[in-house]
């Protein structure tokens, strides 16, 4: 590999989207043994319990989206402030003290597990809070990690040149670092607890996760279509102002019934769903732009990512999330297999696949900068690892939606939301099929990742190297 | 792109961008001050602690088109009336033995959490704990050994033993039964609760 021609940005880089990809494929394990669990309750009882898998699962993955973002900002920012990283050494102290922190936490996940009812427990062993199970300590090493790298690209950027892209993405990660703050307090009144757990998964998911990606997105198009600055930069904007302006107020669609005022129902009813329209617009915009000069990509698989970005994030934040957005819909299908449809299609396509066009950026500069087109030797491999997690990622979003339809039906609507109701939708054979389907997709998923594990380690490898853009 | 469109400019876009921004945050902040004082335990939607010395049942509330919590008549849990302190003493240990014990992971609490095993917003006065006069027990001995006592309606999903103590397990209970009495706006959807004597 030639890491002699990456900046020092793209040094650090690197190491993170190693751990992002690592950490990837640990997802993907630990969502195939709470899937399995689903079907056969007996596998692992006692030994990984639901509560651990699935723990694992939800965490790996947005601790791995976490090292993806990172990655992916100090990889384009040498470029786009057009001077060196100010503080190399902070940053590979920040990518190793985040990653000790982080397989301390799994490893205490999965060999301590539960605590006892104690401030010790949530200190130490986890905090008990879906999303942000992560030990208290541990927060405030993910704070101060934040804070060293606010510092580190806020540095950079003044002491280089600034442009649209990197003032919204600067003010969007002190916004980043500073909502993490609402969700490191304990209260032994669930529904404060739930109120500001919100700020924090709401706030970043919903928000500044969506215009954090929006940034790497403009910078993306620019350097795989050469698109123009202007154009990128107009839709950030556009994509800010929604984003900001449903996104802020659609916090209150979580805080239906958590105890708070009935305001919230009309207002959470109406702030949503066209936040990711902007992005779909931006490509479209950037492609026909383009195009007018003859189309050239540069990056086909990084590329087809973008795409599978905006779509993926469209269908999967923006549609799927408004299916259920409504207060009248919403009584039926919350906490029930539609929210876990929702999630996975929202994540995959609105974070997985960035982060994954984003180590398709790198791995073309590590390979010293050819084009990956259509002379690329093996691209099978990149075709097969998109086709098997897109569709794998559909898949699963469409079991769950036909399991989510079922409990809303029978568990809610019919049975009185019993738990005797609950257990008479999980017994429902429709119900069993679609877990069952939900598994097979998720198995895709995972040889998707594993191929995409494979071609990344081999893509480039073979061509020849005076074909450099 | 067409300079002469002001709407469609970089500069235009920029403005909205930011007063957006601005804007829908400072409203959230005034909703938000206006939120925490209304879900402070002690408040109309999210009762006190001592609620645990009373009766907790369900009303329809025609103006609202929901089920709302109604509290009533003395009905101490585990037959032993406690003081603001002790109830509040009691919640906490519930709360933090429901964190530290990683329930949110398998069930949902107000809807949140897993969706592996049932939502427990109102397991206090789920129709499974049989009747009243023996319902507080019944939940104690099944968190002190879930297996032998499981209640997975036919399906093999049995809760694990995740090595509650007695008094861990109490609180646990109390704080189910605190939690039945917020008013979450009618979730979960038509609830049909046990049948409690009438009073």
């Amino acid at each position: 590999m030639a890491f002699a021609n990456l900046n020092l940005g793209q040094k650090v880089s690197v190491k993170y989207f190693i751990g992002a990809m690592v950490l990837f494929i640990a997802q993907m394990v630990f969502g195939l043994l709470a899937g399995i669990q689903f079907i056969q309750p007996e596998f692992l009882y006692q030994i990984l319990d639901f509560n651990v898998t699935r723990m694992v699962h939800i965490n790996a993955m947005i601790i791995w989206l976490l090292f993806g973002f990172l990655g992916s900002v100090y990889w384009l920012v040498e470029d786009e402030s057009g001077t060196s990283l100010v503080g190399y050494k902070l940053a590979n102290i920040g990518f190793w003290v985040l990653s000790i922190a982080v397989t301390i936490v799994v490893l205490v996940y999965l060999f301590v597990q539960v605590g006892s009812g104690t401030q010790a427990s949530l200190w130490l062993i986890n905090e008990g809070r879906e999303y942000i199970e992560a030990p208290r300590w541990a927060d405030i090493g993910i704070v101060l990690v934040m804070l060293a790298f606010f510092y580190n690209i806020a540095a950079t950027f003044m002491k280089g040149k600034w442009s649209g892209i990197s003032g919204v993405l600067v003010l969007d990660l002190l916004a980043l670092a500073g909502i993490y703050l609402a969700g490191m307090f304990y209260s032994p009144n669930i529904s404060m607890d739930q109120f500001w757990w919100w700020w924090v998964v709401h706030l970043w998911v919903e928000a500044t996760w969506e215009v954090l990606v929006a940034c790497i997105m403009a910078w993306g198009l620019m350097k795989t279509i050469n698109a123009r600055r202007e154009i990128v930069t107009t839709w950030l904007y556009v994509e800010v102002a929604l984003m900001f302006g449903s996104g802020i107020l659609g916090l209150g669609h979580h805080y239906f019934w958590i105890g708070t005022p009935e305001y919230w129902l009309t207002i959470g009813g109406f702030f949503s769903a066209l936040e990711p329209v902007p992005l779909v617009a931006m490509l479209v915009h950037a492609v026909y732009d383009t195009g007018t000069k003859n189309l050239k990509v540069s990056n086909h698989p990084a590329f087809a990512w973008f795409i599978a970005h905006v779509f993926g994030n469209f269908l999967g934040a923006g549609v799927w999330g408004f299916f259920q957005t409504l207060p009248q819909i919403n009584l039926y299908t919350h906490g029930t297999q539609w929210s876990a449809s929702h999630g996975h299609l929202a994540f995959f396509g609105a974070y997985v696949t960035i982060n994954v066009a984003m180590f398709y950026m790198a791995i073309q500069k590590i390979r010293g900068g050819q084009i990956f087109g259509s002379a690329l030797v093996n691209k099978y491999r990149w075709k097969t690892s998109l086709a098997l997690l897109n569709i794998g990622a559909m898949g699963m979003t469409i079991a769950l939606l036909v399991a989510g339809y079922q409990q809303a039906f029978i568990e809610r609507a019919v049975e009185g939301s019993t738990w005797s109701g609950f257990f008479e939708a999980q017994t429902n054979l429709t119900f069993i099929a679609s877990m069952n389907w939900r598994l097979l997709f998720g198995v895709l998923m995972t040889i998707g990742t594993f191929v995409l594990a494979w071609d990344l380690l081999t893509i480039g490898k073979t061509n020849d190297s005076k074909n450099t853009t | 792109m067409n300079r002469e469109n002001y709407w469609a400019s970089q500069t235009f876009w920029k403005k909205c961008a930011i007063w957006v921004t601005a804007v829908m945050f400072v409203i959230l902040i005034f909703l938000t001050f206006d939120s925490v004082s209304k879900i402070t335990a002690g408040t109309e939607r999210v009762p006190e602690y001592s609620v645990i010395n009373k009766k907790v049942f369900y009303k329809y509330s025609e103006a609202r088109d929901i089920l709302v919590p109604e509290i009533c008549c003395e009905a101490p849990l585990f037959g032993k009336k406690l003081s603001n302190d002790e109830a509040a003493d009691l919640i906490d240990l519930g709360k933090l033995t429901i964190q530290a014990k990683n329930c949110m992971n398998c069930h949902t609490l107000l809807g949140n959490g897993a969706y592996y095993a049932p939502d427990l917003t109102k397991a206090w006065l789920d129709q499974g704990w049989i009747n009243e006069s023996i319902r507080e027990n019944l939940m104690v001995d099944f968190l002190l050994d879930p297996e032998a006592n499981a209640r997975s309606f036919g399906t093999n999903r049995k809760m694990p033993n995740l090595d509650l103590t007695e008094d861990e397990a109490k609180a646990v209970v109390a704080y189910l039964k605190w939690m039945s009495a917020i008013d979450t706006n009618g979730f979960p959807a038509w609830f049909k609760p046990i049948y409690q004597k009438e009073e």
